[in-house]
């Protein structure tokens, strides 16, 4: 989707590993190069003593999605806020649709969506109701009934949002949120609590959206959701971006060396390395039982959660209480 | 899930006006109104309370205290004519005051106010709603309370335009200052679930002291001093002033309707709470920083 890099520091992480495989997103063709939706540089915010983002940049283009991942208290949600204007930043420059979020007006939230954790407001108005309210705030919104169709929700069109599963309320929020046609969707962590299925429904909604040419920034905790939805993913740890990269590149090529797991002697081994046939041909000929077959062979490429693991440090410490857990 | 489902939702569907006017702030002050009487209507247990309250405690004294009358020997009248405006003033208090500050606080608990905060709605809108909510509530209920005064316990309305007039900028001041109360006192209540049991003894306290239960007269004099610093006492001796004969000034502790100190106060605590809730209002939580 695109090249687009952050010039922050990623330790650990060339950029750029060419060849190590074919982006399995939709493919789209390049676009003339259009400014950012969103410029972040060296943020920085305090709270006491806590230095809750400690120098963060980012850059989305037009028409991406960027996933922020990242450990509770890395700075994802203060950083989010910071975009959408709810919280003033210590230092640092940030556009969001070319305009300062501290500063911007009415015409500025115009162009944003914002669908935010945790909602169970306006629980007595129906779902038509709510979407219908919410689209007269905007200058030029979309059809309130098509937008319920979008997400899914005409049979429930009629039904006071209180009465909404989980799946359901979350999919009105999505609707309240693309109403006004935002070029920009903030999604906070979306499917939290969600079954695989309502998940998956989910994604596809997401992806009809990007189809469209909404731009989004999607917080989740969610590995495979990222995997999924991103174009680009953002790994931020102790307030800072330690990494960033499409999620098939993520990390760089070292990170991601595949990894031969067997058992020989009644020892489980493993060994790592950037030709994987090679070795299986090997122990198939030092290893192999009498029948010929290699105990336990398992050949594997690190999974985005085993890249992100790695990259947060897996460290307990990291997942200290914060701000984040509301 | 229908097969209608389009497969890609675009950003620019329908008649694309990129360069469309944002909606005036007077409109959306009318489009929040409506989904403020809507929900409000639906909150039924609200509804019954804030609205019905004042009706069901007029009955209920009405009849318990039937045929008693209240005063002096030189000036009395009957129940539930003296009992009337004090009813009044709680259903203003009750519809401005408590309910705003309840359901301000329970809407920033819930989300409401950041979801509002994270569109193109002008805060000036959200509040005109609110009034107009308050407006419209306070009048039904205060006409509905009259009704049965009138139909029901044969008090006699004041046919001077004078007394009505006095009405009209009562009510309409005491809403005014209730109402700006009860934003910035929803900045007090920690969460939703905490804000009626922060905000009612609040009102409870004030009706008891207001002369609203206990005829003011009786009351002994430092509480009457304390009642005088709050805006309920002069709303309730203002609506005294219209509904009650001329000689039952006499049993006033002051010996008169005092309707210059009334504005006064009611006024004085317009401007604090103003003050006050441009300062202190927030959008969102106070555990979300």
């Amino acid at each position: 989707m695109t090249t687009t890099r952050t010039p922050a520091p990623t330790p650990g992480s060339p950029p750029g590993s060419p060849g190590t495989s074919t982006p399995a997103a939709p493919a789209a063709a390049p676009r003339p190069k259009a400014p950012p939706v969103v410029r972040v540089r060296d943020l920085r915010k305090r709270y006491g003593e806590k230095q809750a983002v400690a120098g963060i940049d980012l850059d989305i283009d037009p028409g991406e999605i960027v996933a922020v991942l990242g450990p509770n208290g890395a700075g994802k949600t203060t950083t989010v806020e910071i975009l959408e204007g709810f919280r003033a930043r210590d230092a640092g420059e940030v556009r969001v649709l070319g305009e300062d979020p501290a500063t911007a007006g009415r015409g500025w939230r115009a162009r944003l969506g914002v669908v935010a954790q945790d909602s169970r407001d306006q629980a007595e108005l129906t779902v038509a109701e709510s979407v219908r309210y919410t689209a007269r705030y905007y200058p030029d919104p979309a059809e309130p009934d098509e937008v319920v169709a979008a997400v899914g929700l005409s049979a429930k069109a009629g039904a006071r949002a209180r009465s909404l599963s989980g799946g359901q309320r979350r999919r009105l929020d999505v609707a309240l949120g693309i109403v006004g046609r935002p070029e920009l969707l903030f999604l906070d962590e979306p499917t939290t609590g969600f079954d695989p299925q309502a998940r998956r429904t989910f994604w596809d909604l997401v992806n009809r959206l990007r189809d469209g040419g909404t731009t989004i920034l999607l917080t989740t905790h969610d590995l495979a959701e990222a995997a999924y939805l991103a174009d680009r993913v953002a790994v931020v740890r102790d307030g800072e971006v330690v990494a960033t990269g499409s999620p098939e590149t993520l990390g760089g090529a070292q990170a991601r060396v595949p990894q031969v797991s067997w058992t020989a002697d009644g020892v489980q081994r493993s060994e790592r390395t950037p030709a994987p046939t090679a070795l299986v041909a090997r122990l198939a000929a030092t290893a192999a039982g009498t029948d010929g077959e290699i105990t336990d062979l398992r050949v594997s490429r690190p999974t985005l959660e085993d890249v992100y693991l790695g990259l947060v440090g897996h460290d307990p410490s990291a997942a200290h209480r914060t701000e984040e857990t509301s | 899930m229908t097969a209608t489902t389009p497969t890609t939702i675009p950003r620019t569907s329908g008649g694309a006006h990129p360069d469309a006017p944002l909606p005036g702030v007077a409109r959306l002050a009318l489009v929040r109104a409506g989904a403020e009487v809507r929900q409000f209507w639906r909150e039924r247990d609200a509804v019954v309370f804030v609205f019905a309250y004042p009706i069901i405690m007029l009955a209920i004294f009405s009849t318990v205290f039937g045929g008693e009358n209240q005063g002096s020997a030189a000036a009395e009248v009957d129940f539930a004519r003296y009992f009337l405006p004090g009813m009044i003033a709680t259903g203003i208090m009750l519809t401005s005051f408590q309910s705003l500050a309840i359901s301000i606080a329970v809407e920033r608990d819930d989300g409401t106010l950041r979801r509002l905060r994270a569109t193109p709605l002008p805060a000036t809108s959200y509040f005109g709603g609110k009034i107009l909510l308050t407006l419209a509530t306070s009048l039904a209920q205060t006409a509905a309370l009259l009704a049965v005064a009138a139909g029901l316990y044969d008090v006699p309305l004041p046919t001077d335009p004078g007394r009505w007039a006095t009405f009209a900028w009562v009510f309409v001041l005491g809403t005014a200052t209730g109402t700006i109360c009860g934003v910035a006192f929803s900045s007090l209540p920690r969460s939703g679930r905490s804000a009626s049991a922060v905000v009612t003894p609040v009102v409870l306290v004030l009706q008891f002291i207001s002369g609203v239960f206990f005829a003011f007269y009786a009351l002994p004099s430092w509480m009457q001093t304390v009642a005088s610093v709050f805006p309920l006492k002069w709303i309730a001796q203002g609506m005294r002033s219209v509904f009650l004969p001329e000689d039952m000034v006499a049993l006033e502790p002051s010996g008169s309707w005092q309707l210059p100190a009334t504005a006064a106060v009611l006024v004085a605590w317009l401007l604090v709470g103003l003050v006050v809730g441009v300062r202190t209002f927030r959008w969102r939580r106070r555990d979300d920083g």
